[in-house]
């Protein structure tokens, strides 16, 4: 777990003129995939249990990955976000990172 | 049986594995297999390692060296659980939870085994992956029962 300290702050440029270097606080989405083995049950039980989410949002969230096929389950920086990945990955869920556009 | 609870918990919140020996005797064997097909990286064993970014190959190969051993570590952990208190009279939540990850561990290699769609609810009897199917089938329901221990379990929310 990454401790006090560590985090890494967003980037803040105001330079008008830096073009692409410009990177201030674009967040991470961990997504969920839908997978025909996981049980709808289960899925909506690890959101709950490492988000802290109401089964109403937990379930929302579950029917959102199995009716749309994927849902972003959390945000924020990266190092929070490959956290969240890897916990998804701990209990076997299909997760990925992306930085959102 | 019918409307037996498997994971009841007793007035000390232990729980009581309402188990079958035959039951029991799969829990036993199936996490031996499973670790074996773990520890030699079987084909059937990928999905069980996700990729964390799909369009970033040098990250992922930084996130597959950073948790790769500890993802698998995780996941021996629950087989391990649950070889060891599969004959328990009573075990508690953390072991419970020890349960319901090496279950998922056994129908995510299950499931890749059998190459299971969404809408598959039988096989046919006379199909060579049948047995393997009936399996697959007992360890959802078993998922299931944990999962409705385990959430009843949860803190309450007002929504």
């Amino acid at each position: 777990m990454t401790g006090p300290g560590t985090e890494v702050q967003p980037v803040e440029i105001d330079d008008p003129h830096s073009g692409e270097d410009v990177l201030v606080d674009r967040p991470w989405l961990v997504i969920v995939w839908n997978d025909p083995i996981n049980l709808m049950s289960y899925v909506t039980y690890v959101f709950q249990k490492l988000f802290g989410y109401s089964r109403a949002k937990a379930t929302k969230l579950m029917l959102d990955v199995h009716h749309k096929g994927r849902a972003v389950v959390s945000s924020g920086q990266r190092e929070r976000a490959e956290l969240d990945v890897f916990r998804l990955h701990e209990h076997g869920l299909w997760a990925t990172m992306e930085q959102s556009s | 049986m019918i409307g037996r609870r498997r994971f009841a918990r007793d007035r000390h919140g232990r729980i009581r594995p309402g188990l079958e020996a035959p039951e029991r005797e799969l829990l036993r064997m199936l996490p031996e297999q499973a670790r074996e097909l773990v520890a030699h990286d079987d084909h059937s064993a990928q999905r069980l390692f996700p990729v964390a970014y799909p369009d970033d190959e040098a990250a992922q190969t930084d996130y597959r060296e950073m948790m790769g051993t500890q993802l698998l570590e995780h996941h021996q952990q629950a087989l391990d659980i649950l070889l060891a208190t599969v004959d328990a009279a009573t075990i508690d939540t953390d072991e419970l939870h020890g349960w319901l990850g090496a279950v998922e561990v056994l129908r995510l290699l299950l499931g890749t085994q059998l190459d299971v769609s969404e809408d598959m609810t039988e096989v046919d009897p006379a199909d060579p992956r049948a047995d393997q199917f009936t399996v697959y089938q007992y360890l959802s329901m078993l998922q299931n029962e944990i999962v409705d221990t385990l959430a009843a379990a949860l803190p309450r929310d007002g929504t």
